[in-house]
């Protein structure tokens, strides 16, 4: 009741955006300075992670893995929960199960556009009377 | 004697008063009695010679310095009312590619025989006119907005200027809104100064006297009374010569009553 009439009166609290700001400059900065390509940090990223899971069994939906920046100095901050220790680490050769993204790839022939052209084409045939 | 001062001033990001910054402060040095010169280093784009008001004033440029068609000191245009100060213009004509940083080396080797600081301001961007602003410095003023792109571009500046050896860089944060960042809508001195890590020269708040001063080709530091802004540049070149001046105070006038009951329940 009375925190209500307080709000009321005097307007509650937004997020400020010099704070947004920061925040959002520090991660472009992060990238910017490390001068390190998305390809090559996401290859780091999986190559890292196929290491980790040698020993450890991952939460894959509450990874995080970023680069942050401080000081003019670059880190590399990977937060990877661990769902379960395995008793006997993989050996370097085997798979480790990747979260299931579905692939988009560019394959020569995999994208069929005459196809999605002609469609349109024959909607535009339709006549007007 | 104590060594002549090569100081580039550059940014990264166009707009954000790099030019007004190098006119003023070689207005203010110039004033304290210290031989200055400033060189116009945005060749195809020049504007130091429109704010310093020096644009009828302009016959040769450097570019007919290094073609042999002039001396030197012939295509110096001395300000009337700051003799210690000199523009070299540039050429406006021209591209960026019209002059080497050897060239822009040679020019400043010879400016330093005559003067204790030479200035120079340099286009945006970092291609060839970033390039050639920087051969010759030996200092580095980095002017950048409390704007989140100007301070991206200021830390790719900055980034560069440690790839060419030009370790001594100080940073001046312009066009500051005391009332915006007091109610937390745009980043403080303090946070830009984290995230760039330089050495803080100077503050210089936003100012609409800067646009008047500018229409009239006649810098805000040759005005009789000092603006807030005026006073800010004025304090930078202080510090620039080593004079110990603290930042001013920018803070908004004291709250009001409502606004101090309001912080006692947040």
């Amino acid at each position: 009741m009375i925190s209500d009439f307080l709000e009321k009166l005097f307007g509650s609290r937004e997020p400020v955006s010099r704070d947004t700001a920061k925040q959002r400059l520090r991660f472009v900065l992060a990238h910017d300075r490390s001068d390190i390509s998305p390809q090559n940090l996401e290859k780091l990223r999986q190559e890292i992670l196929e290491v980790v899971s040698r020993y450890v069994e991952l939460d894959l939906d509450g990874l995080e893995f970023s680069l942050e920046s401080d000081q003019r100095m670059t880190a590399l901050m990977a937060n990877l929960p661990i769902r379960r220790v395995r008793s006997n680490p993989l050996e370097p050769d085997t798979p480790v199960e990747e979260a299931t993204d579905s692939k988009l790839e560019l394959e020569d022939d995999a994208i069929e556009l005459d196809e999605i052209v002609e469609e349109a084409s024959q909607t535009a045939d339709i006549p007007l009377d | 004697m104590a060594m002549n001062r090569i100081i580039v001033v550059t940014s990264g990001k166009g707009g954000v008063g790099k030019t007004t910054c190098t006119a003023n402060l070689g207005m203010a040095l110039a004033k304290s009695g210290k031989r200055v010169v400033v060189i116009d280093a945005d060749f195809g784009l020049r504007n130091l010679d429109l704010l310093l008001g020096l644009e009828n004033r302009i016959v040769y440029t450097a570019l007919d310095v290094l073609a042999g068609e002039c001396r030197l000191d012939q295509a110096l245009v001395k300000d009337k009312r700051q003799p210690n100060l000199a523009l070299l213009p540039a050429a406006q004509n021209r591209s960026k590619e019209s002059i080497t940083p050897e060239q822009m080396k040679k020019l400043v080797r010879a400016l330093t025989k005559a003067y204790n600081f030479v200035l120079i301001d340099s286009p945006a961007g970092i291609e060839m006119g970033f390039r050639n602003a920087i051969a010759a410095a030996r200092e580095a003023i980095i002017v950048t907005t409390p704007e989140i792109s100007a301070v991206r571009d200021a830390d790719r500046v900055i980034g560069l200027l440690e790839a060419n050896d030009i370790k001594a860089m100080r940073l001046i944060i312009n066009r500051l809104k005391p009332a915006m960042v007091e109610a937390e809508q745009m980043m403080s001195v303090k946070d830009v100064q984290d995230i760039l890590a330089v050495p803080l020269l100077g503050v210089i708040p936003d100012d609409e006297q800067v646009v008047v001063s500018t229409n009239n080709g006649e810098p805000l530091i040759l005005g009789k009374e000092l603006t807030q802004a005026g006073t800010a540049v004025s304090n930078i070149a202080r510090r620039l010569q080593g004079e110990k001046v603290p930042l001013m105070d920018l803070s908004v006038p004291k709250d009001s009553f409502l606004k101090k009951l309001r912080q006692l329940f947040n």
